[in-house]
């Protein structure tokens, strides 16, 4: 059974760095957010199974896994709220001038 | 091999196929509203299977109360990620909607 979970945790260590290929090269700014997010909720899965690893003592990683699922919502509000008030995804002034915001 | 330990194997790959399938669809989508429709479902329910797999196959010897309790923890973190996945993923794209993302198209026929 250790096997399966060493062979779940590699697996989804390889599709976060897949994922991290869209952080570095995502086009936009939202892109890179989405992403980040997804690797998120594959770190909590495996913050999991390495606890399974750790000799069936899950209980010592739960609570880093809480706080990994909810620091990773917060993120991703907190940007969406940001680029709502803000009405633009270009880096500098001008075009927030343009569309009257300050 | 008890019944418990396939089911929560079985709920692992699953999740695990999910979250291959989300991936795929963030790396190969063209635009951010159509990475945000492969992602946004398929880590939701890739980590909710994962993890409740997990919260199945730590009760595989026996019931006790220490074991018990931390089951109920990992299906805490699985709801949460149920019901926060998806807000998120609302917020993300109604802010990209508002900050003027423009959805992508075919090549425009004149």
């Amino acid at each position: 059974m250790d096997t399966f979970f060493i062979t779940i945790g590699v697996i989804l260590g390889l599709l976060t760095l897949v994922c991290l290929y869209r952080v570095v090269a995502g086009p936009t700014i939202l892109d890179r957010i989405i992403a980040v997010g997804a690797i998120g909720n594959k770190t909590t899965a495996i913050l999991l199974l390495m606890g399974m690893l750790f000799g069936g003592r899950l209980e010592m990683f739960v609570d880093i896994a809480i706080t990994y699922a909810l620091l990773n919502f917060i993120a991703t509000l907190g940007a969406a709220k940001y680029f709502r008030v803000r009405k633009s995804i270009v880096p500098g002034s001008k075009y927030l001038k343009e569309r009257g915001i300050t | 091999m008890s019944v418990m330990s396939i089911v929560s194997i079985l709920f692992i790959a699953g999740g695990t196929f999910f979250f291959f399938g989300a991936t795929v669809g963030l790396i190969r989508f063209p635009d951010f509203y159509a990475r945000m429709h492969a992602t946004g479902k398929g880590d939701t329910l890739g980590a909710f299977l994962v993890v409740l797999g997990i919260a199945l196959y730590n009760l595989h010897n026996g019931l006790e109360l220490g074991s018990i309790l931390t089951s109920i923890k990992v299906v805490f973190i699985a709801i949460f990620i149920f019901l926060a996945n998806p807000t998120a993923t609302h917020a993300i794209t109604k802010g990209g909607l508002d900050s003027g993302v423009v959805p992508w198209t075919k090549e425009k026929t004149k």
